[in-house]
């Protein structure tokens, strides 16, 4: 589950994914709508992945040693 | 040939008991492989055990062998431990190899057959991890299907393509050293840390890049090659050489798994028909296969012999290219439609590698783990460091289906699946039908009492009333198939039938 203070969730910056200035106004709204739908496609992803996340990630993390195989 | 030819899927798992990380992994690799077998199959068949007579791990593509004092003991791969080693009624062999457990898929001829049987893999060792829970006195397992724990430690997939003797070996090198350095832009599947410890922060295409230190070599355990030579074709040497391809991650997305058997196989075709004109002759393979790894704006430019610089994306675009005109100029509109399908694919794949990345997030494991590490980066303002990005990066690999996130973007439509649950069911406990692993699993199937040891070309049975074991050979990848013997098998009630038919009509 998320450990972190919510408030930093909504902090995402979208200028340097701004279109471009010299594309086609038609071009760049699709682009933008596109962008778009993935965000919120994503946004649905991460919700339904920090339901099933290991509780304590950095323990999980370290406990994970493998040996080593071919 | 085509995108068909005889192939299969080597998986190394990743196996952890939560809690206990410095557990024996040999020992909780083997009540994997006994638990999976017992409940199958009752004892009698777990027992069945794995021949080695026709075992050579120490023969070397280039010509020689290495004697058995001179190689490390990882090497000796025929040695007998006494470890769980069984073969499975889909004529997959699933054991403890290197203290990890181990599923080898059967022979199978197509790349879409290659993800059925290697996604049956996954649902056997996610069944594996369920028995292990219900058996009182054991600890929960987990299993992964990646290939490093990003401290120094990695296991393999290792991919196998039959191909022909007489293809020379030193073609072979020079021209799948590109393709292997390049196609990790396709068939990465996506790793946090870089180095082999991980321990730089980031993130890189390849699970596997980091642990490459030499260009052509025999070894599996150190001291990587990229070029493979184990020469142990388990068929006819004289015709085949089996090329044991060790560079591949273990990917989760069909498509990735689809594009690396299938372009790898045209690329082989080739090479086979003396038909790839390409100097692509890299100035530093190692350090260019690292490097393309470590960029994911696939800008990096790669530096050839001759002076030339491309990014991976050219370069698989230029083998792309290639691939689409040999299949034009032998075959023209007789082409098979899974032949058009790859290419069709590997060339689309590779055009919005070029242009638009991430909206390859449903079709590529290192795509689908970017844009989900990237979507926490910018939800929680985490850095690469971050031991949750970590944790999504091992935990897209966990098998079970509802903790394994790649199973889970699967499951709600993110991930494109081009097999259905019911293939990859029915391949969990049946062989493909066109190679010889169907004799070899109906063999099982029927006869389960009656088959002492079985390997990739025999078949060992021990009739009642018979002093010794009888020995079919099954050298021949192509024979053994269900028109070939299907008819046969069908006559034979029981073992001793079988047997009695297979010694009055020579095959």
């Amino acid at each position: 589950m998320p450990t972190r203070d919510t408030s930093e969730q909504h902090s995402r910056s979208r200028s340097s994914e701004a279109p471009h200035v010299e594309e086609t106004a038609a071009a760049s709204s699709d682009l933008a709508e596109r962008k778009e739908a993935l965000d919120a496609d994503i946004d649905a992803i991460l919700g339904d992945i920090d339901e099933v996340l290991e509780i304590n990630a950095e323990e999980f993390v370290r406990g994970f040693v493998q040996k080593g195989g071919q | 040939m085509t995108v068909h030819r005889v192939m299969g899927i080597e998986t190394e798992y990743g196996i952890s008991v939560p809690g206990h990380p410095h557990v024996n992994s040999m020992l909780t690799s083997s009540q994997i492989v006994n638990a999976y077998a017992n409940s199958m199959y009752g004892s009698r068949r777990g027992k069945t055990r794995w021949d080695y007579d026709e075992e050579t791990p120490l023969r070397d593509a280039r010509g020689f062998d290495l004697t058995r004092a001179e190689a490390d003991p990882a090497q000796l791969t025929d040695e007998d431990t006494g470890l769980a080693n069984v073969i499975l009624t889909n004529g997959a062999r699933l054991y403890v190899d290197h203290a990890h457990p181990e599923y080898s898929s059967p022979e199978i001829t197509n790349p879409r057959d290659a993800v059925i049987w290697d996604k049956a893999g996954e649902r056997i060792m996610a069944r594996a991890v369920e028995f292990v829970r219900q058996i009182p006195g054991l600890q929960p397992v987990n299993l992964y299907k990646n290939n490093t724990d990003n401290k120094g430690a990695s296991y393999g997939t290792h991919e196998n393509y039959l191909m022909s003797r007489s293809t020379p070996f030193s073609e072979i090198v020079r021209h799948l050293t590109p393709f292997f350095v390049s196609r990790a832009v396709v068939t990465g599947s996506g790793r946090v840390g870089l180095g082999q410890n991980g321990r730089k922060h980031g993130f890189q295409l390849t699970q596997r890049a980091d642990f490459f230190e030499t260009e052509v070599g025999l070894e599996t355990t150190l001291k990587r090659p990229i070029i493979n030579t184990r020469d142990e074709p388990h068929a006819d040497a004289e015709k085949y050489r089996r090329l044991h391809v060790i560079v591949g991650d273990a990917n989760l997305a069909e498509v990735s798994t689809y594009l690396k058997m299938g372009t790898t196989s045209l690329v082989l075709a080739m090479l086979e028909a003396g038909a790839l004109n390409l100097d692509l002759v890299l100035e530093n393979p190692v350090k260019e296969m690292h490097q393309v790894s470590h960029d994911y704006t696939l800008k990096h430019l790669i530096e050839l012999g001759s002076g030339r610089r491309l990014t991976a994306v050219q370069m698989q675009l230029e083998f792309a290219e290639q691939a689409r005109k040999f299949v034009e100029d032998r075959w023209g509109a007789d082409v098979d439609a899974q032949t058009l399908d790859v290419l069709t694919r590997w060339e689309s794949v590779l055009g919005r590698l070029e242009s638009e990345p991430m909206s390859l997030a449903r079709e590529l494991d290192w795509v689908a783990k970017l844009s989900i590490l990237q979507g926490y980066r910018e939800r929680d303002t985490l850095d690469w460091d971050d031991p949750r990005l970590h944790l999504v990066d091992l935990q897209y690999s966990d098998v079970r289906p509802d903790k394994g996130i790649a199973q889970r973007l699967q499951a709600r439509g993110s991930l494109e699946r081009i097999t259905t649950d019911e293939e990859v069911i029915q391949a969990m406990t049946s062989p493909p039908t066109d190679t010889r692993a169907w004799f070899r699993g109906e063999c099982l199937r029927r006869y389960p009492d009656h088959v002492a040891a079985a390997s990739w070309d025999s078949v060992i049975f021990d009739i009642p009333g018979n002093d010794t074991l009888q020995r079919v050979p099954t050298m021949e990848p192509l024979k053994g198939s269900r028109d070939h013997v299907g008819a046969l098998l069908d006559r034979s009630a029981t073992a001793a039938e079988l047997l009695a038919a297979l010694n009055s009509s020579p095959r």
